[in-house]
């Protein structure tokens, strides 16, 4: 079973997927971050930490809310990934494009804009 | 050298399925190929993670080949869990599929290499299976993967 919680941390929306992002969960999670994008001028952190799998489908989901978010001037970032999740993380060179941190604190902590978010290269 | 270098005596514990070609069975395939991997308990738990993500692209690929081209067929995977590996088939119908047919993909790195998701689906399948093999057969396609439990 697929479930999206969504909650508010310091002007971030904090979308927390719990299931596999897949082919069947990609509907459902694109519709969460892009209502998160309009809610909090861009500023998204996706918390991973339920999440055992992510395949291609998911992260072109993860990379599509991450376009969105900058465009809309904030940034979409992934907190607390499973080791797997990670692995894959940099497997596909994406550690290098998303802000990626230990904990949902760390995300919302971390400056829209500032080094190290992979978006100015 | 792909099949039948079965030698004597090892066991090989074989499940067929076949599932509708629809996104809602991509979970119970993913299940039953890394169940079928956890009759061996020294199966480490990284390669059935290696495992479960090459199942998901490769059903996936089926499913979505099958959907474009509105074919009513199951999609079929076939497991054969044997003394060093599991080896996993999907064989689909959705109209044959190879992969060195692809136009150049952008860099791995590059945000732009997701829209190209079924490029990057075969690559991961490449980067987390030991083997992987892309075969156009008539009117579809067979991925065949290899996962080892052991080092040889």
């Amino acid at each position: 079973m697929f479930e999206v919680e969504v909650t508010e941390q310091h002007g971030w929306t904090v979308v927390v997927p719990v299931g596999d992002l897949d082919l069947s969960s990609a509907p459902a999670l694109r519709r969460h971050l892009i209502a998160a994008v309009a809610g909090t001028d861009g500023r998204v952190v996706v918390d991973l930490a339920g999440v055992h799998l992510v395949d291609s489908q998911g992260l072109g989901t993860l990379v599509g809310g991450l376009k969105r978010a900058r465009t809309h001037g904030g940034d979409l970032r992934l907190a607390s990934p499973p080791a797997g999740v990670m692995a894959l993380l940099q497997l596909t060179g994406l550690d290098r494009a998303f802000v990626v941190t230990a904990d949902v604190a760390a995300a919302v902590a971390h400056p829209v804009g500032s080094p190290g978010d992979g978006g100015d290269d | 050298m792909t099949d039948a270098t079965q030698e004597a005596g090892h066991r090989t514990h074989t499940v067929d399925l076949a599932i509708p070609a629809s996104h809602e069975y991509l979970d119970l395939a993913r299940m039953v190929v890394t169940t079928t991997a956890a009759l061996d308990p020294m199966f480490p738990d990284a390669r059935v993670s290696d495992l479960r993500l090459a199942v998901s692209e490769a059903c996936t690929n089926a499913i979505e080949a099958h959907r474009r081209l509105q074919r009513r067929e199951p999609v079929h995977i076939r497991c054969a869990l044997s003394d060093d590996r599991i080896e996993v088939t999907i064989t689909d119908h959705g109209g044959g599929f190879s992969p060195d047919e692809r136009t150049e993909l952008p860099d791995a790195a590059d945000p732009a290499r997701l829209e190209h998701e079924r490029g990057l689906g075969v690559e991961l399948i490449r980067a987390v299976a030991d083997e992987a093999e892309f075969r156009r057969v008539d009117g579809g396609t067979v991925v065949r993967l290899v996962v080892h439990s052991r080092d040889r």
